[in-house]
This record gives structure tokens, C-alpha cells and sequence, in this order.
């Protein structure tokens, strides 16, 4: 069925635009969209696109980066400064898609994709998004606790605070299929270090419920001790505490909780 | 509906045409323009038989909205062979048999095209990384590798 297209030249009006009609989607790198469209989707009427050169801005310039929504991942592999997303940003889709794929469309991704948001998650990032009443910063968490709610709204941008060393950032995605197949489990961590025991430590799991979550009781258990074997050994133990994974092809929700532990444990290790 | 007047270069001829609202490139350039060389595969992103390249960069021609594409470059397996030569990553395919039903080919001659015109001499890591999001389900891969490393070699020789 034939979809109205609205492309706008501001952000600030596709975004009117979007909150103004409920069967209305941005169209982002159209990984998300199209498919659905292709699909038969509908529940969406609409489409809206805009063509800001603000959506596509990357900004590394001080220790915190910000990432426009439209910056794709290929663009994200050709930063050098951004290495510490590299491996989140090649862990998804093959060449073609990651050409396509936008920082923004892949916070709506559900599961089991929206592999680069789990290591947004455990950056801490911050979501811009413009809706009918402006434009506010909201943490991940947040926004994604929020989700199915902020279809009428449109993210700008997100940014995160640059890990302190390579070391304190860690992330392993486990696929059936190398180099590029659909996410078991997905799992980050950011580990800061302060005169050697973690502190504020952060670990964001993907595929082990409805949207991207936090392992708060790993966390717990990693907090204020050095990154040994007891403590690496007491965040595996509590990898699974608040998981609510899913049953898909990729896997069973019994095989998700098997293995989360094993391979936190791994990600701790520092082991390949 | 009204339909979306569009222009774009397919193959290094422009075209003009009307697209209704929310049309894909596949079906544009299939439908509308006659080029059957990009495949409908699953319509989702998921096995890259549609694979084709704009302005130079690989995409998925199913996923991607007809009209973002005005003013663009478009190329398809279409406008690969030069006249009645082949090129070589076409004739390394067939050397090393590297298609069987074919389905697959276009869009693994488009992915092989993007990483042969941006890394000459990839190594075989690199082929498997810039195929991964085309599947077949007929060689089991190792033909299509061994191909595009084929074509890579007899590009440097005649370079």
C-alpha cells in the first residue's frame, strides 16, 4: 500500500511532523522502516525524512562524543577516534548494512538486534530526542525503559563519555554465524578503575530481555574490588539476576541464561 | 496517490521516472526500469541478493526508499562488463565456479565489486568479511572467496 513520503530539510520540522501524526515512522538508514514497509506494515501511513546535516554530525572533539542519529556505523569504523565503538559497530550486519544502519535506528531495534545500543547502555549515553513539546537529553536507560513510547519523537543525537583506557571498555557479542549472524547474547562493559578496584562499574546485556538491560547484580558484585578471579567469579554467578530472555532461532531463553554467565566471565578475563 | 517524480543515474544513464510513495529501489529499477540483475531475495536485509552500489558504496536496493536515491549513482550488475567483455570479477566467477543456481551472483558480484574498488588486493579474511551479508545456499562460499581473490590477482597483473 502506497505510504505518503514528507522530506524535510530541518530536524525541527520532521520532527513536528512526527509528533503530529501517530501512523507517521522516520525513515532513518531504512533497516528498520523498509523492512516493515516491505512487510506489509499497516500501521504506517507516513514517512518522514530529513536531510540536516545536524543528523549526520560526529563530534569527538572533547572527552565526550556525540554522535548525530543519521551517523551510520560504516562511518563510525572510518573514525579512528571513535575506536573504543569499532567492535560494537562491526558486529553488525555485513558491509551493506552497516551503510545503511544509523546510530539512532539501531536504540528501536528490537531484539534481537540493537547490538550497538547495548554498548551505548553501558556507556552511560545520553539520547537526544525532539518531540511536540522541544527538545530534552534523557539518560539510555530512560529512554529505553520508554521505548514503545517515543515513536512520535525523534532522536537527534547521542553521546557518551570516551573510556578512560581501551582496557575499561569491553564488548562480545555471541553469534551462531562469523562474521555477521543475529545476536545469542550481547554483552558490554565499562570497567572504571580508580587506584585499582572497579568503580562505577556499568555491564549492558543484549538478547536476555525485551530491550537492552543492565546486569545491576553483576555490577554490585564487581563494585569497589579489584577485577580478580573471586570478582570476576561473583558477576558470573549474578549475570542472570533480573534476565527475561526470549525463546527465537538463534537460541533457546535456557541457552541465553546458561551461557550470559560464561561469557561475562570471559569478557572480565580479558580472554578472546 | 500522487506518484514522485525521480532522476538518478543507473549504470551511467539517466533516468527519469515516477515512483508511488514508499517504493524500494529494487522494485524501481526492477519494475519501472527494466534491470533484472538485482534480486528480490527476503526483503529485509537479511541475504544481500539486492545488493547494489550508490555513489560507489555498497546497499541493500530493497531496504532502501526510491526516493532517497534522486540526484545519486546507481550501479548494477547490469552495467558491470564493459560492451561484450566480462569483467574480471564475472569472468573469475565463472573460472571458478562460483555460481550454481545464480541467484546469489549479482548481489555477491556487488559486494565483491565495493571491497575490489576500494582494497585491490584484499587479503581472504577481508573477501569473507565484504560477503558476509550475501548468502548462498548453493557453493558454500569457498568458490565465490576463491573467485573474488582470483579476480583481485588478475586485476593487479593487468594494472
Amino acid at each position: 500500500m502506497p505510504v505518503t513520503v514528507k522530506t524535510f530539510a530541518s530536524f525541527g520540522e520532521a520532527a513536528s511532523a512526527l509528533s503530529s501524526d501517530r501512523s507517521a515512522r522516520y525513515l532513518g538508514g531504512g533497516t528498520l522502516v523498509m523492512r516493515a514497509l516491505n512487510e506489509g506494515d499497516v500501521s504506517i501511513s507516513t514517512v518522514v525524512r530529513a536531510t540536516d546535516s545536524a543528523l549526520t554530525r560526529i563530534d569527538v572533539a572533547s572527552s565526550r562524543v556525540t554522535l548525530g542519529a543519521g551517523v551510520t556505523f560504516a562511518r563510525i569504523l572510518a573514525e579512528r577516534d571513535l575506536a573504543f565503538l569499532h567492535a560494537p559497530a562491526r558486529s553488525i550486519g555485513g558491509p551493506a548494512v552497516r551503510n545503511m544502519g544509523t546510530v539512532g535506528g539501531n536504540l528501536f531495534a528490537p531484539s534481537p538486534y540493537g547490538d550497538f545500543t547495548v554498548a551505548l547502555l553501558a556507556l552511560d549515553a545520553t539520547v537526544s530526542v525532539q518531540g511536540g513539546l522541544g527538545a530534552r537529553d534523557m539518560p539510555i536507560e530512560e529512554f529505553l525503559q520508554s521505548r514503545e513510547r517515543q515513536s512520535g519523537a525523534l532522536v537527534l543525537a547521542v553521546s557518551c563519555q570516551r573510556p578512560a583506557s581501551a582496557d575499561a571498555f569491553r564488548y562480545r557479542k555471541i553469534a551462531r554465524i562469523k562474521p555477521k549472524g543475529g545476536s545469542v547474547i550481547t554483552i558490554a562493559a565499562h570497567l572504571p578503575v580508580s587506584g585499582g578496584r572497579v568503580s562505577g562499574a556499568r555491564i549492558a546485556l543484549g538478547s536476555m530481555a525485551a530491550t537492552q538491560i543492565r546486569a545491576r547484580a553483576a555490577e554490585r558484585a564487581l563494585e569497589g574490588r579489584a577485577l580478580d578471579d573471586a570478582a570476576i567469579s561473583a558477576a558470573a554467578a549474578a549475570a542472570t539476576e533480573g534476565v527475561s530472555p526470549a525463546d527465537n532461532a538463534l537460541g533457546s531463553a535456557w541457552y541465553r541464561r546458561e551461557i550470559v554467565g560464561v561469557h561475562l566471565r570471559r569478557l572480565l578475563s580479558g580472554l578472546e | 496517490m500522487t506518484k514522485t517524480p525521480l532522476q538518478f543515474r543507473h549504470n551511467g544513464r539517466d533516468v527519469a521516472l515516477f515512483v508511488d510513495g514508499g517504493v524500494n529501489l529494487l522494485v524501481a529499477l526492477r519494475e519501472l526500469i527494466g534491470d533484472m540483475t538485482p534480486k528480490f531475495g527476503c526483503g529485509q536485509g537479511g541475504c544481500g541478493a539486492c545488493s547494489v552500489l550508490i555513489d560507489g558504496e555498497l546497499h541493500l536496493s530493497c531496504l532502501t526508499l526510491a526516493e532517497t536515491v534522486n540526484g545519486r549513482s546507481i550501479e548494477t550488475l547490469d552495467g558491470m562488463k564493459d560492451g561484450p567483455n566480462l569483467h574480471p570479477l564475472q569472468r573469475a566467477f565463472m573460472e571458478q565456479f562460483a555460481a550454481q543456481c545464480g541467484y546469489c551472483t549479482p548481489g555477491m558480484l556487488m559486494a565483491a565489486k565495493a571491497l575490489l574498488d576500494r582494497n585491490p588486493s584484499p587479503t581472504r579474511a577481508d573477501v569473507i568479511e565484504a560477503i558476509s551479508g550475501n548468502i548462498c545456499r548453493c557453493t558454500g562460499y569457498e568458490p565465490i572467496i576463491n573467485a573474488v581473490l582470483a579476480a583481485a590477482t588478475s586485476g593487479r597483473a593487468r594494472a
